[in-house]
């Protein structure tokens, strides 16, 4: 029986304030408060709740046949927490559903993984831990941000007691196999994969509203007959892609919530298929092979690679100046500011100071409070001043 | 197409941007098969014949450029000398600096120059414009007010279509203390001309807003750079001990040179070891001057005068970062000059090229707090620095003369 795997990615970075190179020593709350407020309320309005809202009537017309997940970075359940409980409470009323699966990453949507083991594992814990306390689930399914993922990654995640963990479900590591289907990362024994199949998750996450495109308009009748030709035994459609696709990328005004909306029916009319979960899909079947990933990949731009945050020397130099704390934060043993300093790693941070703009400009751009990458490194590296600082004086106080 | 061109000074005289702009639009529009007759204004004609003119042609310096590139398309440009005082930015006490303490040579010449600035651009604009009489041509190209008096008499006697290109505006040169009688001829220009070209849309606006044009009879073309990285006599210097920090441009209220200096004093207090440059002359040269002293910071300011040609290739090597702090900035080609070198840009965002450039920073010119921790950042973070340099390499190869003469060729064709 063939099924349909939908997941999507619900986050928000927390925005920086402009720090200027003669604020260091002065300012020590590196928030932009009003920006962040003011995005989540927009994102709110415009998706979180309207789609929360159709996902939960869906799920009751189908009654248990309609099944997603979510992963919920742990900024955007900070500012849900702190300034919307109304989100969080519709979330939690997904969850309530029995249909819902609520999936770990690590907790500040970071990077950590390349750059330390042993905060990697605190991160993950600890989301681990949010969803449990927020969500009464124990996750079995690992994605790491941005679906970046190689086999060293698996291997941890395994260690950690997953169960599935999510990759991309590029050419790269499948060569000619087949992205609908699952497998067994190299040099696990357990662990199970799932990978995104691009190209009809794009259709839905970026061009839906693209009318150049020569399917355009896409309708759920449509798109569902893309899915029915895809039925051999054993395969699993994996639909990923960011929540905020519904509402806040796609407009309402693009018919996005009517495609959402008529999508469940249109796909379960072929009597073979179904909705699974990543966890219930994983259970389900047998590998069909091995993937081999060296080298780390992603969902994000042509390159599909982690070049978009560690691409050029600036973002390097960030990112290295960042981890090399990490022993004077865990020395201090001071909550705030290792609060702080993991606010610091989320991935938003480094992608702003990506320079690939000519061939993949418009999605970064749009994305970017700066305005250039040099402004976004410029700002960050003078807050890391000012944290370095911060931590410096800290020893003196607590003598 | 044949054009009658009104321009300004070529290599290796260049006084700044008018000329280098002219120069490099021109070469470009040769390039395409137009002919031109380039009429410019030249005092010492004695000095530098005719002939002179035309060998300097394919500069910089080395005479390699003539034979290989420059031959093909020389001979489609002829190059007019009318004798006059005029060079690009003159103003009134400029020029009457010049006819007071005029070259040698000058005493013996026949010609008798204007009494003030107006006077000569006038006077100028008989002798220029009557050459219309003595060539024939499809369509007249002037650049700025002083060859707007010249352009309108071709374009009265020939009746063919002109097109004015503006390169900067009274406002920009002199704030709210505009003079008069240039603003009369600017508008003069812009009324009479067929079309009109803005290196930007900051001047477009400004064309629109302050002299009443319609925004369809005025076309933006950017500037350009010419590359002649090939025949640079001097490497990259940069040693990366000590920084140096450049600006170059005349020392006038235009360009903010005055934001430069105070800038430079709050930078020297976190990084004392920087030296700061600021390169060409002009009228606030003094002030500024005594303001360094009064800061304090002599001894990491340096001022070198007024450079020309190789001077600027070296000046531009030694340079760690370049800063154009202008107040009024119809476009602003050295910058793209700077990053020819490797050298990182910050740029006012009252600077037309300002809206091309991706790959620099960019500040309010009055901001002094964010220019100088921009100059902090850069001088800090050498991994900025590089990402900078290489990225701008990578722009510059987009902003060509070659296609910016091709929408001057297509404006041209539009307007015949």
């Amino acid at each position: 029986m063939p099924s349909v795997c939908l997941y999507f990615q619900v986050h928000q970075p927390y925005r920086l304030r402009r720090y200027s190179f003669f604020d260091v020593g002065h300012i020590h709350n590196y928030e932009d408060e009003t920006e962040n407020r003011r995005i989540l309320d927009r994102v709110a309005q415009k998706c979180y709740l309207p789609a929360n809202m159709l996902l939960l009537k869906l799920i009751e017309e189908q009654q248990g046949k309609f099944r997603i997940a979510f992963s919920l970075s742990g900024t955007v359940l900070d500012q849900i927490e702190r300034g919307r409980p109304d989100v969080l409470e519709s979330f939690q009323r997904l969850a309530a559903t029995g249909c819902v699966e609520f999936l770990n990453e690590t907790d500040s949507h970071s990077l950590v993984f390349l750059f330390s083991p042993r905060e990697f594992k605190a991160q993950v814990l600890r989301h681990r831990e949010r969803v449990r306390t927020l969500f009464d689930q124990d996750s079995r399914t690992f994605r790491h941000t941005e679906l970046t993922y190689s086999n060293d990654l698996a291997i941890a995640v395994e260690k950690l007691g997953y169960a599935v963990i999510l990759a991309e479900g590029t050419e790269k590591i499948l060569g000619r196999r087949s992205p609908n289907l699952l497998y067994r990362p190299a040099g696990c024994a357990k662990l199970k994969l799932l990978l995104r199949n691009y190209r009809l998750s794009d259709d839905v996450a970026f061009r839906f509203s693209d009318r150049n495109w020569a399917e355009f308009p896409l309708t759920a009748a449509k798109y569902a007959h893309w899915l029915h030709r895809i039925r051999s035994e054993g395969s699993i459609v994996n639909l990923f892609m960011d929540y905020e696709t519904f509402g806040e990328h796609q407009w309402e005004e693009t018919g996005i919530f009517k495609f959402l909306s008529a999508l469940p029916g249109e796909i379960l009319r072929h009597p073979e298929f179904r909705f699974q979960t990543p966890a219930e899909a994983a259970d389900g079947n047998r590998p069909a092979g091995e993937i081999d990933c060296p080298e780390f990949i992603s969902w994000a731009d042509e390159e599909r690679d982690i070049s978009a945050w560690l691409g050029n020397a600036m973002q390097q130099d960030a990112v290295h100046t960042l981890y090399k704390m990490e022993s004077a934060i865990r020395r201090r043993k001071n909550e705030g500011l290792l609060k702080t300093w993991r606010m610091l790693q989320t991935s938003d941070h480094f992608y702003y100071m990506c320079t690939k703009w000519f061939s993949d400009g418009d999605v970064h751009r749009y994305f970017n409070p700066y305005e250039s990458p040099y402004e976004a490194y410029i700002n960050y590296m003078n807050i890391l001043d000012d944290l370095s600082q911060s931590i410096k004086n800290s020893k003196g106080e607590s003598r | 197409m044949q054009i009658l061109m009104f321009g300004w000074e070529f290599p290796p005289r260049m006084s700044g941007g008018l000329g280098t702009a002219c120069f490099g639009m021109t070469k470009g529009l040769a390039g395409l098969g137009h002919r031109i007759t380039f009429i410019l204004p030249q005092a010492d004609q004695t000095s530098a014949p005719f002939l002179n003119l035309v060998a300097a042609y394919g500069i910089p310096v080395s005479s390699a450029a003539l034979e290989d590139r420059g031959a093909g398309v020389l001979h489609r440009l002829t190059v007019h000398p009318i004798s006059a005082l005029l060079t690009p930015y003159l103003n009134e006490d400029r020029y009457r600096e010049l006819t007071l303490y005029g070259r040698s040579g000058f005493r013996n010449s026949a010609v008798v120059y204007g009494h003030d600035l107006i006077a000569e651009v006038i006077r100028y604009g008989r002798a220029a414009g009557a050459v219309a009489r003595r060539f024939s041509f499809d369509i007249i190209h002037a650049h700025d007010w002083m060859t707007v008096p010249a352009a309108l008499l071709a374009h009265r006697i020939s009746g063919k279509p002109l097109v004015l290109h503006i390169h900067s505006l009274e406002y920009d040169r002199s704030g709210d203390n505009v003079n008069g009688e240039i603003l009369a001829i600017e508008r003069d220009g812009l009324e009479q001309a067929d079309r009109v070209i803005a290196v930007s849309h900051r001047t477009k606006r400004m064309i629109v807003e302050r002299y009443q044009i319609p925004p369809k009879k005025v076309s933006v073309i950017y500037n350009a750079v010419s590359r002649n990285e090939a025949q640079r006599i001097y490497r990259t210097e940069r040693t990366g001990r000590q920084k140096t920090v450049l600006f170059l441009g005349r020392i006038t209220f235009q360009k903010g040179p005055d934001y430069f200096v105070e800038a430079a004093a709050r930078v020297l207090k976190v990084l004392p070891d920087v030296t700061f440059v600021m390169a060409g002359a002009g009228s606030m040269m003094r002030q500024l001057v005594e303001r360094v002293g009064e800061l304090k910071i002599g001894d990491r300011f340096h001022f070198t005068g007024f450079l020309q040609g190789e001077e600027i290739e070296r000046i531009f090597s030694l340079s760690d970062l370049y800063v154009m702090p202008s107040v009024s900035e119809p476009f602003g080609i050295s910058p793209l000059e700077a990053m020819l070198y490797d050298v990182p840009v910050i740029l006012s965002r009252q600077s037309g090229v300002a809206e091309i450039l991706k790959h620099a920073l960019k500040v309010d010119f009055w901001d002094i707090r964010e220019l100088s921790a921009k100059i902090i950042a850069v001088l800090k973070h050498p991994a900025l620095m590089g990402v900078m340099a290489e990225k701008a390499k990578e722009e510059l190869r987009t902003i060509r003369w070659d296609t910016a003469a091709e929408r001057i060729s297509e404006l041209y064709r539009e307007t015949v």
